[in-house]
Order: C-alpha cells, then structure tokens, then sequence
C-alpha cells in the first residue's frame, strides 16, 4: 500500500462526501437556519438594548454555532452506517483513522464553513463592532474544525443507536467547553481593543491537537460500534 | 506472586478473592471513617475564620479527591481492557463510574452548603467549582453511554474510549475554565486563607482521605462481584454457586 494509493484514497472519500451533500441541498441549509434561528432568539428573550446586545453577542454566537454544529453532527455517519459503506471503510487496506479524517474534513466543509458566511450578518444584528466580527470570523475558522472532530468522536461511539441524540449532546457539549472559552473571550477581548493573539494560539493549538487525535479516537470508536 | 495476579484476571477467582477481603476492607474503612470523623468534628481546633462551619471540609476535601482519582482509575483500567481485552479492568471501569459521580456529587454539594455561611451564595461561577461541575457531567455521559448499548462487552468498551478521552480533555477543561474565570471576575475566596494548614485539622483530613479510598476500593468491589456475577450468568460456578446458597 503507498502513499499515493492513500492519498488517492482519501481525495475519492472527501469528493464522494461533498458530492452526496450537493446532491441534497436543502438539508445543507438547515444547520444555518437553526443557528440564525437560535440568534433570533436570544434579542426577542433578553431584550434588544443595543449595549447589552453587543456584550452578549460573543456568547450567544457560539453558543448557537456549538448547538448547531452538534445538531449537524448525526450525519457525519449515518447514512454510511445505514448502507453498509461503513463496513467496507472498515475492512478496507487504508487506515481507518485517514479516511474518518477525510469525512470529517468534508462534514466541515459542509456544515461548519457555511456558519462564517452568515456569522458576519448575525454580528451585525447584535450591533457587533467591525474588529469584533473579523474576530468572530477567525475564531470560527479555527474553532468549527475542532467541534467536528470532537464530535466525530460521539457520533462514532453513538452510531449504532437508535436514540443517540440525546446521549450525543451529553457526551459532546462537556468537552466543547474550551473551544467555547477561548473563542467567546477571544471576541470579547477583540470588542474592547485588545490583542486576541494569545486566544488564537491556544485555539491553533486545540486545532493541532485535536487533528492529531480524534481520527485515532473516532476510528476505535468505530470499530467498536461496528463490532 | 505471578499465579496470584492470574487468577485475579479470572471472574471465578477474581470474585472468591475478593469476596474474602471486603470484610477486612469494610473494617478498616469503617475505623479510620469514624476515627477521622471524630478528630475532625470534636478534636481539631475551631477555625478563627470559619469557625465551626470549616469541619464539612473532612468531607469535601476528600470527596473532590476522590471524584478525580476514580475517573483516572476508569479510564486506565478502561485502557488496561481495551488493550489486553481483559474483562475484569472493563468491570472495575465500569463500576468505577457510578462511584465517581457520587463522590462528584458530594462534593458540590458540600461544597455549596459551605459556600453559604462562607462566601454569602450557593453558588459561584469559581474555576474549581465549575471544573467539577463539568467533571459530573462527564461521568454522566459515560453512565448514559454505558446504559444505553445492550450489549455489555460493546457498552464496556465504547466507554472505555469515551473515558480516555476525557482525561486526556480534563487538563484542557481545568486550565480553559480557570483561564476563563480569571478573566471574567477578581479571585474569590481562596479554600484555606492561612499559608498552611493546622497540624490538627490536616490528620483528621488525611485519615478520611484514607477512609474514603478505602470506601472505594470496598464499594468498586462490591459493585464488581455483582457485575461479574450477572456477565458469568451463564458460566457453571455460576450456577453452581446459586444452587449452593
């Protein structure tokens, strides 16, 4: 097995994977509807004093991003696991910690890059300044991924359930936290004028960690939900 | 030596042994509880701070002790089974978990009933109490998980992987949470305002640390004899066992 049979490999996974996403649309669109959604909501509960608003906007953004992109999580597996492709992934010659890399990696380009197209708009119905939303932008570009391959991990220790909704978000959202932390302050911090660098290395280095990690872990979990 | 550590890894040995220690381990832990209860609560010296309010501390020092070790102890025996497919350290992960989110428990809830005379409020969003917070509700992801895949081998197993991970997350959990408190409000109270400890109010606490290891090793066994009974169902000491009794 070379490497070039890998890479192949894993380039035929991620475009199957976005293809199948292309192929139904609308369901793209409805973790985005959920976190416009979860956003509206909060102004109509709270209140819509501007000054309030852009203080609890870092929050709220993230929070509604962590719950959609747990929400999005179900069909990283799913339908690979309904179909048997799941299996086939298992016993074939590659790695299964690569190619579980490859679909994380195309469930992100499909559920988590979409949340930074609409984020700048929430930003700005939150009264978010300029600096704020450029922050809220990066973090959600180093942070996403690494929802994603958290949640690989639950989705694949859940797989084989009939009702791994529920257990999903109990095993997922506990360790969602630091992403939430550093990135929530990283746009605060940004919204009072001061450097965010050290928030962006920390969550780099969760990114780091967590590629490094979770497709070992995801694929333990697989092969012990498949057994 | 060897043969000894063997016949432990078999259910059948593993449950005659320790059948024969918990009488030995519920003794011990039963002294050293009372005698640590009893330097703690009339022996050790009022707090010129905290007054009397301070002895809850004999048991929620060593209840947040506890609910940390157990959790490393589940993921490594966690690990130990998934590696060497050993059944029994799947048991003692297993039974570990319940055990440890009552310790967890017991020690917010202390915790909180200290905080009232102390700091004025039930609760306070402090890096520690939060840190422990998040800690119960991992050991209830592992329990949920656990329960609900039915076959037991699997479930042990799926939850030995959610386990690792989540130690390898609590430092990064800690260190986020504490990072995030410090930004967010000044330092609260700190535990113990003096630099040190009293000689008299750190024996009481070490002696119920003890206590409370002991009450976990007693109660893990306990747990797992019933676990490896109800897996071995099946097998003929089982069986023969039942009849016997």
């Amino acid at each position: 097995m070379s490497t070039a049979s890998l890479n192949r490999a894993f380039a035929l996974l991620l475009w199957r994977d976005l293809l199948l996403a292309f192929r139904r649309r609308t369901e793209l669109l409805n973790p985005l509807l959920f976190f416009v959604l979860v956003t509206t909501l909060f102004p109509l509960g709270i209140g819509a004093d501007p000054a309030l608003l852009r203080a609890v906007a870092p929050g709220i953004i993230w929070v509604a991003a962590l719950l959609a992109a747990m929400l999005s999580l179900d069909s990283v597996f799913r339908s690979d696991f309904e179909d048997g492709s799941l299996e086939q992934f298992l016993i074939s010659a590659q790695p299964l910690s690569v190619l579980v890399l490859a679909k994380v990696i195309a469930h992100w380009l499909i559920t988590g890059l979409p949340l930074l197209i609409v984020a700048p708009l929430l930003g700005l119905l939150l009264h978010m300044s300029g600096a704020s939303i450029a922050a809220l932008l990066l973090t959600l570009l180093l942070g996403t991924p690494v929802l994603s391959l958290i949640g690989a991990i639950g989705v694949a220790l859940t797989v084989g359930l009939r009702r791994g909704g529920v257990i999903l978000s109990l095993l997922v959202l506990p360790l969602y936290i630091p992403v939430l932390i550093f990135a929530a302050d990283a746009v605060a911090t940004s919204g009072a004028g001061l450097p965010i660098t050290a928030h962006l290395s920390l969550l780099a280095a969760l990114l780091v960690l967590s590629v490094s990690l979770s497709p070992l872990a995801t694929a333990a979990a697989l092969k012990i939900s498949l057994s | 030596m060897l043969r000894f550590f063997h016949q432990l890894g078999s259910p059948k040995h593993f449950y005659r042994i320790a059948g024969s220690w918990i009488p030995w381990l519920a003794a011990a832990c039963a002294v050293l509880m009372l005698y640590g209860l009893y330097q703690g609560m009339v022996v050790a010296p009022t707090d010129y701070q905290q007054g009397d309010s301070y002895r809850i501390m004999f048991i929620h020092v060593p209840s947040a002790w506890m609910s940390l070790f157990i959790y490393v102890v589940m993921a490594a025996a966690g690990a130990i089974g998934l590696i060497w497919h050993m059944k029994l350290a799947e048991v003692i992960a297993i039974s570990s978990a319940p055990i440890g989110a009552s310790f967890t428990f017991l020690a917010l809830i202390t915790g909180s009933i200290w905080g009232k005379p102390m700091w004025g409020t039930w609760w306070v969003w402090d890096a520690r109490l939060t840190s422990e917070l998040i800690l119960l509700f991992l050991y209830l992801g592992v329990m949920a998980l656990y329960g609900a895949i039915d076959d037991k081998r699997t479930a042990a197993r799926a939850t030995a992987i959610l386990a690792i991970v989540g130690v390898v997350n609590i430092p990064i959990i800690h260190y986020s949470v504490e990072w995030w408190n410090t930004l967010h409000q000044g330092p609260t109270v700190t535990k113990f305002g003096a630099p040190s400890i009293d000689i008299r109010m750190l024996i009481p606490l070490l002696v119920m640390a003890v206590a409370f290891k002991l009450f976990y090793v007693l109660v893990v066994l306990m747990r797992a004899r019933l676990e490896v009974l109800e897996r071995e169902r099946n097998a003929r000491w089982v069986r023969e066992l039942v009849e016997a009794s």
